[in-house]
């Protein structure tokens, strides 16, 4: 196999037309066949076998809470594997596997930040969420306060995230196709936009949550399997895994340690990956699929589990890549970067995981694995995608434009239709943004997420000093504030924009763009004393009681 | 929520005892799970030495431990919230609002 993916993607990579690329798989065909096969097969097993979910999903989705929120009845424990399966993006497996690939220790610490951020979900948010909550977190964040401003923002803050989301999962999936099916990288991400399309549109929520549960199985056994290989390899002995790794490692022994950072940047870093979390609106959308305040924590307790677990398995993967792949020069290529030849993995670092599992399964596990993560893309760009459409149809349409008296059927026509405009975004901004690294560019919809969304909906909840005027001030401050750091940054503005010098020196903005809002939303709030803020916080009694016994919440659909 | 139902679960003790012993609770695990991360934070950022520094003698470092201490330690805290959740609090949740609605 090697041959032939060395081919497909030297030509990929120097961006010849089509034309080269399949005179180059003409020239491998016996090989090319046999490995295609088995991704190809593999990967529609999947596809037809969700679809047919899709389609009994279909069946069952009528109302717009079965649209939205499966009608609440997902069990806790599917709910968590849900949420895993949302967490565990391409860009997280492909992501941070390579993470550890380049860096070693850097890759564990990356996850950790993320992991953490789930017991204070449980701890603070979890129950009050699904006690307060219907459809999207504009629900709970504008319980109290007037409809129109707070949603408008809340769906703005929901649909940047969402898209800077969908372009990570895009281009992972437009390298990964690139790689493995020696498809082009623009014909993956359109296949990836139709596919997801389909999903939300037909299957709604219930189908949503069900392809990402199927995902999460095969995800978390195959990489099982592969972190059990590489295990295997050294008589299950960590100590002489990172003995090797550290032989081969060009950076040696550091790999076992923290590489240099700046601390400002780690903590505002830690602090992006941690709120963000809990701002992020295709997460925040889960807990409103469940019956209860009772199944929504049960549901953060399998997802820590299944999460923390799938770290410890891609930071095996990580270094099992460094010791059973940096060796073998058929798995390296030599390209030019920036005039220089560098010698590379094939495909990038972001491959290990997939180079790995041919190392460690042959052929046919590398079909898996590949299959495993086009399907975890499919799984995570649908979530992403409803949580898109709810926000248009209902925040913006049903409650902003209509003012709540909007028809349930033109809302989830409204909905269906978001869905494929947002398709169509996700495909041109996956061509747009072709280059990018993809773990980066989840760490900004953190950023924002933690930023924007965070604050607003903390402090709705916490605090009876919120007022509308405070909430959309304040969470407009960290949404602006985050992006055009984030652009000022070294990030874009050198990498991207190409300038000499970054305006604004971190890479992560959040420890300031989370204290602005926080600090304007608290002072905005506080120097409100229009009439309508009185009733607003006169109205915290009834959401704090609510949002604590969960009287009044809404209850699952019966079917 | 009509009034009368607010006002009764307001004044029902059990229902200040659960927010008092729910809402400790959740910050209590919340503070250890932050001090916990944001400590390993700060080693990170000001003595990063500390976690590259050899485990007893071999490759591996004080580092690798003390993240996989991190992230059993997420699951346990939720594991225990989760525990005392469902048993004592949702016991004193339902008594509450069976009361809230005599």
């Amino acid at each position: 196999m090697k041959s032939w993916t060395k081919t497909l993607c030297a030509t990929a990579l120097t961006g010849l037309p089509a034309l080269a690329l399949a005179a180059g798989a003409f020239e491998g065909e016996v090989t090319k066949q046999a490995t295609n096969w088995h991704a190809i097969i593999m990967f529609f097993l999947f596809v037809a076998f969700t679809m047919g979910i899709t389609y009994w999903a279909s069946r069952r989705t009528r109302s717009a809470s079965d649209f939205y929120t499966a009608g609440g009845g997902i069990t806790g424990f599917q709910n968590g594997l849900a949420i895993a399966g949302d967490y565990m993006s391409a860009a997280s497996f492909l992501g941070i596997s390579a993470m550890v690939f380049d860096k070693g220790y850097d890759g564990l610490i990356y996850s950790i930040g993320f992991l953490v951020g789930w017991p204070v979900i449980l701890f603070l948010v979890a129950e009050r969420l699904r006690n307060l909550g219907k459809f999207t977190f504009a629900d709970v964040a504008s319980y109290r306060l007037q409809q129109t401003p707070v949603r408008t923002f809340a769906a703005t803050g929901t649909l940047v995230v969402v898209a800077l989301y969908l372009i990570a999962q895009m281009v992972g999936a437009g390298k990964l196709i690139q790689l493995l099916f020696g498809m082009s990288y623009s014909s993956a991400v359109i296949l990836v936009g139709i596919l997801m399309v389909m999903y939300v549109t037909f299957g709604g929520m219930l189908a949503t949550t069900w392809v990402q549960i199927i995902k999460a199985v095969i995800l978390l056994g195959g990489a099982s399997f592969m972190a059990f290989m590489v295990l295997a390899t050294v008589g299950f002995s960590p100590e002489m895994m990172f003995q090797k790794a550290v032989a081969i490692h060009a950076k040696g022994a550091e790999i076992m340690a923290p590489g240099k950072a700046d601390p400002i940047d780690s903590i505002s870093l830690g602090l992006a990956l941690m709120f963000g979390t809990a701002g992020l609106p295709h997460i925040l959308m889960r807990f409103f699929t469940v019956s209860d305040a009772k199944e929504a924590r049960k549901s953060v307790f399998y997802a820590t589990g299944f999460i923390g677990y799938f770290y410890i398995l891609t930071f095996i993967i990580g270094f099992g890549a460094i010791m059973l792949l940096l060796e073998q020069p058929s798995m390296m290529e030599t390209v030019v970067k920036n005039g220089k030849e560098v010698t590379q993995l094939i495909g990038g670092s972001n491959m290990a995981a997939i180079h790995l599992a041919n190392a460690v399964g042959g052929d046919l596990f590398l079909g898996f694995i590949s299959a495993v993560a086009f399907a975890t893309i499919l799984a995570v760009v649908a979530g992403l995608a409803l949580s898109g459409a709810s926000a248009v149809s209902h925040d913006l349409y049903a409650s902003v434009i209509k003012k709540g008296k909007a028809n349930e059927a033109d809302e989830i026509r409204v909905s269906k239709i978001t869905t494929v405009v947002l398709g169509v975004i996700a495909i041109l901004l996956g061509l747009l943004f072709e280059k990018q690294n993809i773990a980066f560019m989840v760490g900004l919809a953190f950023s924002i997420a933690a930023s924007a969304n965070f604050p607003v909906l903390f402090l709705s909840m916490f605090w009876k000093g919120l007022t509308t005027r405070g909430a959309v001030v304040g969470g407009f401050i960290g949404l602006i504030s985050a992006v055009g750091l984030i652009v000022m940054g070294p990030a874009v503005w050198v990498d991207v924009l190409k300038h000499e010098t970054a305006l604004f020196p971190y890479k992560n903005p959040a420890i300031f763009s989370i204290t602005l809002a926080f600090v304007f939303t608290w002072l905005i709030s506080v120097l409100d004393k229009s009439k309508s803020a009185v009733e607003e916080k006169a109205k915290f009694e009834a959401q704090f009681v609510r949002s604590m016994t969960g009287i009044g919440a809404a209850g699952a659909s019966k079917h | 929520m009509n009034e009368d139902i607010l006002t009764r679960v307001q004044s029902n003790p059990k229902f200040k005892e659960l927010v008092h012993k729910r809402t400790r609770l959740g910050w209590q695990l919340s503070i250890l799970m932050l001090a916990i991360y944001y400590g390993f934070i700060l080693v990170l950022a000001f003595a990063p030495n500390v976690l590259g520094a050899s485990l007893s003698g071999g490759t591996t470092t004080v580092g690798i431990p003390v993240g996989i201490f991190i992230i059993i330690s997420a699951f346990v805290l939720t594991g225990i919230y989760v525990r005392k959740a469902n048993t004592e609090f949702d016991q004193l949740n339902q008594q509450i609002v069976e009361d809230a609605k005599q």
